[in-house]
């Protein structure tokens, strides 16, 4: 029953760190771009729905700014690719990965002058209650959480594959030249992509912040979740929610098992460890490179 | 405008293109060397601190500048050049030994590192790295008989041939030692990218299918690579661990291999300089904001606040700026600039404009 009660925590964990990873395989998907900020993101949008929810700010009710925070974050993630990612346009992965990291810096500056250092917990009406069955007592918040994400991942999986939309990204991400002479309006397609990223960051924010606190550097989860996301292969949507999944069960059972010191290692040996035997990752999408 | 005539194939060999460009480089030195006489301890410190991080800079700029690997953890190399140097001085291995053994240590580390780490391309070899810069600081605290762990390590005083340098006692004597380190490393570097093995390290950034093509073992000189610009790198943390004087398993985090890369991006990658004109931003950067923010105090009239984070947030926007209007960092826009005076009525604006490209993925399906 115990290991029981670490799984679920574990997987309620899981689930955050997946669905910042599924922000950082949506963009690279359609933008052959990775999105170093992705964790900032999170955690600004975190920010921005404490600030239109919680009694010290706005207050405004929770499912009314809920909506109001997520359009705000996929706003701000039209606008960055608009005005910034859209001027890199066909330039080195390495010079957009280093321009991302840059933006997160300045994020996490800005959020830090707005809203403080200190860890703030998102108001929210599933806080402190409890779900049991079969003896096993679940927090709302981590039911939440799991549901939400498995539903998320599930809509973007079928969004990919299966509408045009979702076709011209993919599209878009693996030749530009090509997609443009397919008609497909690459550029438009970047900045849709970004914004649904944003949303998608928000969402996970959301979450984040109602489970536990927030503080600007939340963000830096976002290494975590990028462990998640090579753990899962970059490119593969499922592989995301799954590696986010295997991160975050990993660390309970580590800190429980394993001496301490060594316990906080193994997200990024595993890493490492994937990295060396799988470069792709577990659910690989690469062939040979042809010339 | 000045034209250099070529008279004879020496000049395509020599490190310096004529006379003229020799003696500037010269007086640059004779002015690093005059430093010390003319400028008071603290600004003597922050020159050390900028010829250290410029060390480490020359290091990352062999590998991420020359080669096109980008390395999002050098961090752990400096920290492992900073423990060897130490750990070797305590056992009783005198400095000038231990200095070099320091950096030969992490090179060869660095390379056995690169062995499994060269099957990765681009993005998944930063993510790799960045992992490991995660994982020197637990492996730092897990190795406590030899590192000292969260309690950290003190610097003791070295001996250069009897003579007993301190960074605190003796800041002119430290600031000779890092200058002529820095001088000597830059020098080899220079040879190196006249040689066969530096100009593979560029044919394999410009294009590794080429550089296959032309009889580049792209393997082998990645390793090499590798190894070249850990052994620098190590070297320059060895340095940076006598002049902080003391640091533990938290001094070489994740933030500073990250701060590093950003550094020779906003100096200019791929050229020497970069790495000088990176460091000198990095260096003096915080004292600039401090004397900004005194200032902008004054002015406003309000007390002086200090803002957590503003250092970082306002390297970041710098960082943008460069990438987005001047992605071959200070370096490039000076060369812009010279080029404007040395072809003084010709210069045209599209003369550095770069190709158009169009991206590609790696993954084939």
């Amino acid at each position: 029953m115990d290991t029981l009660q670490l799984l679920i925590s574990g997987l309620a964990n899981g689930c955050v760190y997946g669905l910042i990873a599924l922000g950082f395989v949506l963009i690279y998907k359609a933008t052959e771009a990775v999105n170093f900020a992705q964790g900032d993101f999170m955690m600004l949008g975190a920010f921005v729905t404490i600030g239109l929810t919680n009694t010290d700010y706005m207050g405004l009710p929770f499912w009314m700014a809920l909506p109001i925070s997520i359009g705000i974050m996929a706003l701000l993630g039209y606008l960055v690719d608009r005005f910034v990612i859209r001027r890199m346009f066909g330039e080195s992965q390495t010079s957009v990965v280093i321009l991302t990291i840059a933006m997160g810096f300045v994020i996490r500056f800005v959020a830090g002058v707005i809203w403080g250092h200190e860890p703030q917990s998102l108001e929210n009406p599933l806080a402190g209650k409890e779900v049991s069955f079969g003896g096993l007592v679940l927090g709302m918040e981590d039911v939440a959480v799991i549901v939400v994400t498995i539903l998320l991942t599930w809509f973007l999986y079928e969004f990919f594959n299966r509408t045009k939309l979702g076709l011209a990204m993919q599209g878009a991400s693996q030749n530009q030249l090509a997609a443009y002479y397919m008609g497909v309006p690459v550029k438009r397609v970047q900045g849709f992509i970004w914004a649904l990223a944003g949303g998608v960051a928000c969402i996970a924010g959301i979450l984040f912040a109602a489970k536990g606190a927030v503080d600007p550097n939340t963000g830096l989860l976002g290494i975590k979740a990028f462990a998640a996301a090579v753990i899962g292969g970059f490119g593969s949507l499922p592989g995301a929610l799954a590696g986010g999944l295997i991160v975050g069960v990993i660390e309970p059972f580590a800190s429980r098992y394993i001496a301490a010191g060594y316990s906080q290692i193994a997200p990024y040996a595993l890493l490492l460890a994937v990295l060396i035997f799988r470069p792709h990752g577990l659910f690989s999408q690469v062939r040979v490179k042809k010339v | 405008m000045r034209i250099v005539f070529k008279t004879d194939y020496m000049q395509d060999l020599r490190p310096w293109k004529d006379g003229y460009q020799l003696s500037l480089y010269l007086i640059l030195i004779a002015v690093a060397i005059a430093a010390p006489f003319v400028v008071d301890a603290f600004f003597l410190g922050e020159l050390t601190n900028v010829l250290i991080w410029a060390l480490a800079g020359l290091g990352l700029m062999v590998l991420t500048g020359h080669t096109g690997q980008a390395s999002l953890g050098h961090a752990a190399f400096l920290a492992m050049g900073c423990y060897a140097n130490i750990i070797l001085i305590e056992a009783g291995v005198p400095f000038v030994l231990a200095f070099p053994l320091a950096g030969i240590i992490t090179g060869v580390v660095g390379m056995l590192i690169a062995i499994p780490a060269l099957r990765l391309h681009g993005i998944y070899l930063a993510i790799a790295t960045m992992a490991m810069s995660i994982l020197v600081d637990d492996i730092i605290v897990l190795t406590e008989p030899w590192t000292g762990g969260v309690g950290g390590k003190y610097a003791p005083s070295i001996n250069v041939f009897g003579l007993m340098i301190d960074r605190w006692g003796t800041p002119v004597e430290f600031y000779f030692l890092t200058l002529g380190v820095t001088i000597l490393v830059t020098l080899g570097y220079i040879n190196l990218l006249r040689a066969p093995l530096g100009r593979s390290f560029i044919a394999v950034r410009d294009s590794e299918v080429s550089a296959q093509a032309m009889g580049v073992d792209v393997a082998r000189t990645k390793a090499i690579s590798f190894g070249v610009s850990c052994a620098i790198t190590g070297l320059a943390g060895a340095l940076m661990g006598l002049f902080a004087g003391a640091f533990n398993n938290e001094t070489f985090s994740v933030v500073i291999s990250i701060q590093l890369l950003m550094m020779i991006v906003i100096g200019g990658l791929g050229s020497i300089h970069g790495a000088f004109l990176g460091a000198i931003v990095v260096g003096f950067l915080p004292q600039f904001l401090s004397i900004a923010k005194e200032w902008v105090g004054a002015v406003i009239g309000g007390s002086n606040v200090a803002i957590p984070g503003l250092e970082f947030g306002i390297f970041g926007l710098i960082l943008i700026v460069f990438i987005l209007f001047e992605p071959m960092g200070i370096y490039g826009r000076w060369l812009k600039i010279r080029t404007w005076f040395e072809l003084f009525p010709f210069y045209r604006k599209d003369m550095f404009k770069r190709q158009k490209s169009y991206l590609k993925t790696e993954r084939l399906r």
